[in-house]
């Protein structure tokens, strides 16, 4: 394990995910019994990350750029907490915040009011927190007279707006981001635009999966790539960048 | 900057078994509104809303009563639609947790894909779900036995105990099954099979002295049927459970609880990799 410095955000040392998928799909317990009795059941290995290490510092503003199936998701996914690394060590201080899904867990026979709780609950806060944010999230998401309506009478940009509402409305440590959203109409969108901005100028960590190359060279003050579960760079943006580009082309 | 303190490390040491316990603790708010969502749920699109979970098991319990009490004329000492009610209090609230139980953890996996939750959350909920439909149910079963036998025995104050044993007992089983079914969804399906005959192997809707005295170790080793005991004495007998019948009955709901728990955290960092 490389030393933590008291400015360490996050730390993967000789971190490597394996899927174990068996060559035949085996389903149910019935099949699986039968074919061990057989000795058949096979596995091959996946391996989604192999051997990444990196360490992110506090304030950093981290692109992680690579083609579809690099390990770009696997990589958020252990940062949020929601995968164990197979073998080495994930290490993260302070805490995270991940803008994957917005509005998961909504359920549309809830009002919005009660959904906002269940939402702010399934990302961990308390009762008090959540009180606390009410009001906030209502008039972030301009949903003032429908708050008490069930979500299935919603728009699908009412509902986003609400999610974006409960998902940003957070001050984290650490922020994940899959692509820069944003949401609703013209004008929500400026609002949710200025929203992530301002957790760009809060100075706190972020890191940012992204296939538009210029939102990175433009937002990112360090860029990691990613191919085939690999670190194949790391450093500075328009330096990795421009590797990426060239690989791309041929 | 207090949230600094907070760290991450997956290679931490600590017990999974302890750190998820903390994990639920930190989540409660999470418990509280996943089982305020299955509760409203359920009764918001509903014409007869709550009633309906009054009269589901009422109506089941009312045909049992009446086909078994006409069939097979057990001799129960007293009202045998009193005697399969008090079963089927204990039997009910087992089985339905359960199931929920395992379904929530089995297929509500898309969650769990995307954001960090303690998993426990969503086992324990289903079980205040199922203490919150219990007590709706409770109501006309009461009623009934209090109209069929003009009386209601003091004694059922110590549901309250009887409850949490029962309780304690489900958690673990839905832990296990939840882990098991996350591996092998079949097992969903297959439990429904193994719950019909579990039932018919604890004495509900049949007294335990119909079984020959060499037979009797089938319920001896049944933990269902000291918990469904703990219930019937109280409603039924009008008894107190004396430490005979509490011994059993805690002893394996809180082996099976600590099993279960400690065999799904256990396991729980592997159910990520599996969709």
């Amino acid at each position: 394990m490389p030393t933590i410095e008291p400015n360490t955000a996050i730390c993967l040392d000789h971190v490597s995910v394996a899927y174990r998928a068996p060559y035949e799909r085996i389903g149910t317990l019935k099949e699986y019994v039968i074919r061990w009795f057989q000795r058949r059941v096979k596995y091959q290995h996946f391996l989604a990350l192999n051997d990444v290490s990196l360490t992110i510092k506090k304030g950093e503003i981290v692109g992680i750029i690579g083609h579809n199936g690099a390990g770009k998701s696997t990589l958020l996914k252990l940062i949020s907490r929601v995968l164990t690394p197979t073998s080495g060590r994930v290490w993260v201080r302070g805490k995270v915040a991940p803008l994957l899904e917005l509005g998961a867990g909504f359920h549309p026979e809830l009002t919005g009011r009660e959904n906002i709780y269940l939402n702010s609950a399934i990302l961990g806060l308390t009762r008090k927190e959540i009180d606390e944010k009410v009001p906030g999230i209502i008039e972030f998401s301009e949903l003032h007279e429908f708050i008490d309506a069930p979500i299935r009478t919603y728009s699908s940009g009412m509902s986003a707006r609400l999610g974006f509402a409960v998902a940003t409305d957070t001050n984290p440590d650490i922020l994940i981001l899959d692509e820069i959203m944003a949401v609703g109409d013209e004008a929500f969108k400026h609002k949710s635009e200025a929203r992530i901005r301002s957790f760009f100028e809060q100075g706190i960590t972020i890191v940012l999966v992204s296939h538009s190359m210029e939102t990175v060279e433009k937002l990112c003050t360090h860029v990691v790539r990613l191919d085939h579960g690999v670190v194949k760079g790391d450093g500075k943006p328009l330096e990795i960048i421009n590797e990426y580009r060239e690989i791309s082309a041929v | 900057m207090p949230s600094s303190e907070l760290i991450y490390d997956s290679t931490s040491r600590k017990s999974p078994a302890i750190e998820e316990l903390k994990e639920a603790v930190k989540y409660r708010e999470l418990i509280f509104q996943l089982t305020r969502r299955d509760i409203l749920t359920r009764y918001k699109r509903s014409v007869l809303g709550i009633a309906w979970t009054m009269l589901n098991p009422l109506g089941m319990m009312l045909v049992l009563a009446f086909a078994f009490s006409q069939l097979f004329r057990f001799d129960t000492g007293g009202n045998y639609s009193t005697f399969v009610l008090s079963g089927l209090i204990a039997w009910t609230f087992f089985s339905q947790t359960t199931t929920a139980c395992m379904n929530s953890l089995v297929w509500g996996g898309g969650l769990f894909q995307h954001i960090y939750i303690p998993r426990s959350t969503f086992a324990i909920s289903s079980m205040f779900t199922g203490v919150v439909n219990w007590m709706f149910s409770l109501v006309p079963l009461l009623a009934i036995i209090l109209v069929t036998e003009k009386t209601l025995p003091w004694t059922v104050v110590t549901f309250p105990i009887s409850l949490t044993l029962l309780f304690a007992f489900s958690l673990g089983i839905g832990l296990l099954l939840s882990a098991v079914g996350i591996y092998f969804p079949d097992v969903v399906e297959m439990y429904q099979i193994i719950l019909s005959a579990w039932m018919y192997l604890t004495p509900i809707i049949y007294p335990e002295n119909i079984i020959p005295a060499e037979m009797q170790w089938i319920f001896k080793i049944n933990p269902m049927y000291y918990l469904v005991k703990l219930f019937r004495l109280s409603v039924y007998d009008g008894q107190l459970p004396t430490t005979a019948d509490l011994v059993p009955a805690a002893a394996f709901s809180l082996t099976i609880l600590v099993v279960g728990w400690v065999f799904f955290t256990y396991k729980s960092k592997e159910f990520a990799y599996r969709t």
